[in-house]
């Protein structure tokens, strides 16, 4: 069971949060505007890397805000976690 | 007791308990396990093996042990199986029996194995049992499962009570011997907060099992009760004995299993039998000492063969001598320790073999031998072993400088002690993905880096010599206190003890080298695993030690291989001429040992395991007799039966009594979700297909929602009760999801939008009544709200108080007749389930239930999500197109559903079915084809996704999505079904009232 630190209530333990994927797939702007590929990209293209990766979790059972996190898949343990509309670069400096 | 020393040990000598092993009665002392019991009493045998059922004795004194596997019995739901007699605490009374043998221990029949023994080495049931194939399941399976075994299971439920409690700490001392002891005094001074806990009934480790150690001027045994007494003193310190830390899980969270009662004669009333703990360590500390390991040499197996700390932990803890006259095998210095110790508890040592070669022994223990007297035999090896069911003899050998053994002389013998030096236990610090190095001096794996705050000290991490583990405990305890932010400083301790050596050299005894070693030099004692298994799969190809772990079975067994497994990495390192180091290991998972599953499952069984929501007319529909059907968690009324009627006839007159006069209808269940704020329009109007801005307040309307992928995903009616205030409702299944949905799309797409969005779905009792009479029961109850068609149309929604109560008043129906949902606050419900139904009598009103609710609503070709949509409809598919606001450049799944392969032809369609025989009801899900009696496999075309008989159409009605479905009008086309293909024409959806007059009056 890991411990979780949402942004907004501090670490909590991992069972009042729920996974929501990779972070930073945005709807496009103007959906009705996009091509066939982009919409593909959005629908369904996810990547699935073997190290550090960016995710989305919500404290479902708590108080119930989406934040995003950085996660280490080899370890499974987070890097940082960090509220919707920011993005830390990756250790190391990558963005 | 004629094995009893006549004085020493921590057993109370004035307290006798009486017990039976496999139905003989036997008397121990307070303090002893069964295993020491049985000793004392000059009981080795306590088992048989796994697979070639051959007798077994006591092989060790704690967790460690393999063979001695026993079923203690309380009453008959009260049966536990494979318990090791070294750790089950006898009390007055106890029933214990040995397993896997019948019909008794001395003789079983199943040992007939053994003379097959050739014919079952390693992977003999993937070698054995191939053909026929169907035979598997049938007949090998289940003899081999019979055959070879463990105890069994009780039948009965379990009575007992579990607890589980979380719980946090600074500092988690694991082990509470001499190093986890000088770590959680050395932390507890810092004034953080400690637990301890040790899988033992009492604490103290190996400190228990010493005779002659001194710590800072005090034995041994009054230093371990003085550090408790202080330790316990302390209100920041946590003692948990009889309690296993059996799994490192992620972020320092310790999973324990506390063992509460099963040592008590009587069970307390209020105790649970165990508790689980899930302990959060800022810090951990892993103090978990060592394992020893056992010789291995044709024979080792044999009852009265012991490893040698155990028979030391015997004589000097429990006042018990393993056997009187008793042959040494030393791989390791610890075995002249044993041996002394034994000697002093009044055994006499017929020799002491050594493995080792002339003049590479020296220190304490081989001192304190030769002082003793005893005699000792150098590069010696054993061949075999006489005595069946008791160690009668050792047949010794002698390596010569080349390597060649010659045989030597024939030891008589009670009892054989052996050492192959100590295996650090790393399995927690393993389980928390810490990284583990071979210590080529101590002959064993150590912790190296770790993964979590913890630290291994002591013996865990190879350091021996009691002093030195005591401060390397202290140190690692201060280091943990002050990692978790309190200042610390290590105490010093000071002890007097042998201090022998632990290091040995993993594997087998020199002679058993070579391709084909003797038969029956067991590695695994509870698999039945030998050198020969190993070298057999070795020469079949297997290299990777997973590999051969899973062949051969070694290390699979209850105890892990604890005993064992290093022992099979030295013998297939030795075959494979690798450095052990280079084998590798394989994984340690948890749990440390066995666990129950009631300890799991705590709390959550019974009526517990999981929530029950009842509607507010369950107590009115349990009286009547109504049916129930599970929902979800929700417990819905499918029919009221009245009288004798079954099913099909309850349902028939309830559809007719609702379509004739009036019904009523808990539909308390859908979800409901209010969304509030001055962009709550704009937002449904992105969310769901429908436009919402032309909705006007107390007005209603059908709404449908999609994902982005442009599928349906849910439907509801939507109320505007405001300006900025609607009313959402969703199907009963999909409220938490689309409330999630909405939640994601609020706070992370359009976070430009001033909305908010609550769940309203347990705050809202919600009674349908439909009929042609629905008006008339209603205007009996109401006072302030205007019922007429002019006031209150289709879809209208009015405000105001029914029987009293206030009520959001709602004109809907999803039967097609004229209906109403009036919603009142949950805690009304009951009373407006009983108003309406009192004034409804006059109309005959029929109570229905879920079942006649889906035959009216499939009569008017309403669709039910998830039922006739599966999440690869479109709304066009599902035939309901004409909710998509025209008019909206965007709404989620807009544009996933313009995508070309969401508007080709040929898509499934949602389409009405009338079998040519009225009688004849379709199945549920069977395949639509479009010609009969096609050869297999045929075409499908699409399946059935709802069918009833109508008892209002006098015949049966079916939807089905049919690819290109409604271009097939009125054509006849079939229902694949194994008594035949069954003709049915393709119809419209709507099956009742095409043209909804009885909906608009």
């Amino acid at each position: 069971m890991l411990v979780i630190h949402c942004p907004y209530c501090g670490p909590r333990p991992e069972p009042e949060f729920a996974h929501g994927g990779q972070a930073h797939i945005a709807r496009p702007h103007d959906p009705a505007n996009t091509t066939d590929e982009e919409l593909l990209q959005f629908l369904y293209l996810r990547e699935n890397p073997r190290g550090l990766f960016r995710e989305r979790w919500r404290h479902a059972r708590g108080c119930g805000r989406f934040f995003n996190a950085i996660r280490d898949t080899n370890t499974d343990f987070f890097v940082t976690t960090y509220k919707v509309g920011e993005r830390p670069a990756l250790p190391g400096g990558a963005q | 007791m004629k094995a009893r020393t006549t004085a020493g040990g921590r057993v109370d000598r004035s307290k006798k308990v009486r017990f039976t092993f496999d139905g003989r009665a036997y008397e121990g002392l307070a303090g002893d396990t069964l295993a020491s019991a049985l000793l004392a009493n000059g009981v080795h045998l306590t088992g048989r093996s796994f697979k070639y059922h051959r007798p077994r004795g006591i092989v060790g004194s704690g967790s460690e042990e393999p063979n001695a596997l026993i079923t203690v019995i309380r009453d008959e739901a009260r049966k536990t199986p494979n318990l090791r007699a070294t750790q089950i605490e006898i009390y007055d009374g106890l029933i214990a029996e040995s397993q896997n043998r019948w019909p008794s221990l001395e003789f079983d029949l199943g040992a007939i194995n053994s003379l097959f023994s050739p014919m079952l080495p390693a992977g003999f049931y993937n070698k054995t049992f191939m053909w026929p194939r169907s035979w598997w399941y049938k007949v090998y399976e289940p003899n081999i499962r019979a055959a070879a075994g463990l105890g069994k299971a009780p039948s009965l439920p379990d009575p007992d009570r579990y607890a589980q409690q979380f719980a946090h700490c600074e500092v988690l001392v694991v082990g509470a011997g001499p190093a986890g002891l000088a770590a959680a005094l050395s932390a507890a001074n810092s004034g953080a907060r400690v637990v301890l806990c040790d899988e033992q009934a009492e604490m103290g480790g190996s400190l228990l099992s010493e005779r002659n150690a001194n710590i800072d001027g005090l034995s041994a045994a009054d230093w371990v009760a003085r550090t408790l007494e202080t330790l316990r003193a302390n209100p920041r310190v946590r003692l948990l004995a009889r309690t296993t830390a059996f799994g490192y899980f992620p972020h320092n969270n310790i999973g324990l299993v506390e063992r509460i009662t099963d040592h008590l004669e009587s069970l307390p009333a209020h105790a649970p039998r165990e508790r689980l703990w899930q302990v959060r360590a800022t810090e951990v500390v892993l103090a978990t000492g060592g394992i020893e390991r056992p010789l291995i040499f044709p024979g080792n197996d044999r009852p009265g063969v012991l490893l040698a700390s155990a028979a030391r932990t015997y004589a000097n803890r429990y006042g018990v001598r393993v056997g009187e006259r008793v042959a040494v095998l030393a791989g390791c210095d610890a075995a002249f320790e044993a041996a002394v110790d034994l000697s002093a508890a009044g055994s006499t040592i017929a020799i002491i073999a050594d493995a080792r070669p002339v003049g590479s022994v020296d220190g304490p223990g081989f001192a304190a031998a030769k002082s003793a007297g005893l005699r000792i035999l150098p590069s010696a090896t054993a061949l075999a072993v006489s005595g069946k069911l008791r160690v009668t003899g050792v047949q010794l050998g002698i390596v010569g400088q080349d390597g060649k053994v010659v045989v030597g002389e024939t030891i008589a013998c009670d009892t054989i002690v052996t050492s192959g030096g100590f295996t650090p236990s790393v399995h927690l610090h393993s389980q928390s993905r810490g990284k583990l190095a071979y210590d080529d001096q101590l002959g064993a794996f150590v912790p190296a880096a770790t993964a979590e705050r913890t630290r291994s000290a002591g013996f865990s991490r190879g350091v021996s010599g009691l002093t030195a583990a005591l401060n390397d405990g202290a140190t690692a305890g201060a280091d943990a206190a002050v990692a978790s932010g309190h200042a610390c400083t290590a105490l010093q301790f000071s002890a007097q003890a042998l201090d022998v050596g632990l290091a040995g050299s993993p594997g087998a005894l020199p002679q058993l080298a070579g391709p084909i070693p003797p038969a029956k030099a067991f590695v695994d004692f509870q698999n039945d695993v030998t050198t020969r298994d190993l070298a057999l799969a070795q020469r079949e190809g297997f290299q990777s030690i997973e590999h051969i772990k899973r062949y051969t079975t070694t290390g699979m067994a209850t105890d892990q291989g604890k005993t064992s497994g290093l022992n099979a990495l030295g013998i297939v390192a030795d075959a494979s001429n690798r450095r052990l180091a280079d084998v590798g290991l394989t994984t340690y998972r948890m749990p440390y040992t066995p666990v129950t599953f009631g300890v799991f499952a705590g709390p959550a069984r019974g009526d517990q395991f999981d929530p029950v929501r009842r509607t507010p007319s369950h107590d009115w529909a349990v009286a009547r007799g109504g049916v129930f059907e599970d929902v979800g968690n929700w417990k819905r009324t499918r029919y009221f039966p009245v009288g004798n009627e079954d099913m099909h006839a309850a349902v028939d007159r309830e559809c007719l009594g609702v379509r004739n006069s009036v019904g009523m209808f808990d539909a308390s269940t859908l979800g409901k979700i209010e969304v509030v704020g001055k962009d709550a329009a704009e937002f449904l109007n992105r969310f769901y297909v429908n436009n919402w801005s032309n909705l006007g307040v107390n007005r209603s309307r059908y709404g449908i929602l999609c994902r982005d992928d442009g599928f349906v995903y849910d439907d509801g009616v939507i109320v505007r009760l405001a300006e900025d205030r609607f009313h959402v409702t969703t199907t009963t299944g999909g409220a938490a999801r689309v409330f999630n949905m909405m939640e994601d799309y609020i706070q992370t797409e359009w976070r430009d939008l001033s909305v908010w969005i609550t769940s309203t779905s347990e705050q809202w009792s919600v009674v349908a009544v439909q009929g042609p009479k629905a008006r008339d029961v209603l205007a009996k109850l109401v006072t302030d709200i205007d019922l007429s068609a002019a006031a209150l149309p289709h879809m209208g929604v009015a405000r105001g108080h029914i029987a009293g109560i206030p009520t959001i008043l709602m004109r809907v129906s999803f039967t097609g007749e004229l209906g109403f949902e009036v919603n009142v606050p949950a805690e009304y419900g009951a009373d407006l389930w009983e108003a309406i139904y009192a004034a409804g009598q006059e109309f005959n009103i029929t109570p229905y239930g879920t079942e006649a609710m889906h035959v009216l609503r499939a009569e008017k070709g309403y669709i039910i999500v998830g039922q006739d949509t599966d999440g690869t409809l479109t709304p066009d598919d599902a035939g309901v197109a004409w909710a998509i606001g025209k008019t909206k450049h965007d709404f989620v799944g807009k544009r996933g559903m313009d995508r070309a392969a969401l508007k080709a032809a040929g898509r499934k369609q949602l389409v009405g079915l009338l079998t040519e025989d009225p009688k004849v009801v379709l199945e549920e899900g069977a395949q639509v084809v479009l010609a009969p009696n096609q050869s297999i496999p045929f075409e499908m075309v699409g399946h059935v996704t709802s069918s009833y008989y109508s008892a209002n159409l006098g015949r049966s009605i079916a939807m089905a999505v049919v690819a290109g479905g409604r271009s097939k009008m009125d054509q006849t086309i079939y229902v694949a079904m194994p008594g035949g293909d069954i003709p049915v024409k393709v119809v419209s959806t709507v099956f009742y009232d095409p043209q909804g007059a009885r909906l608009n009056v």
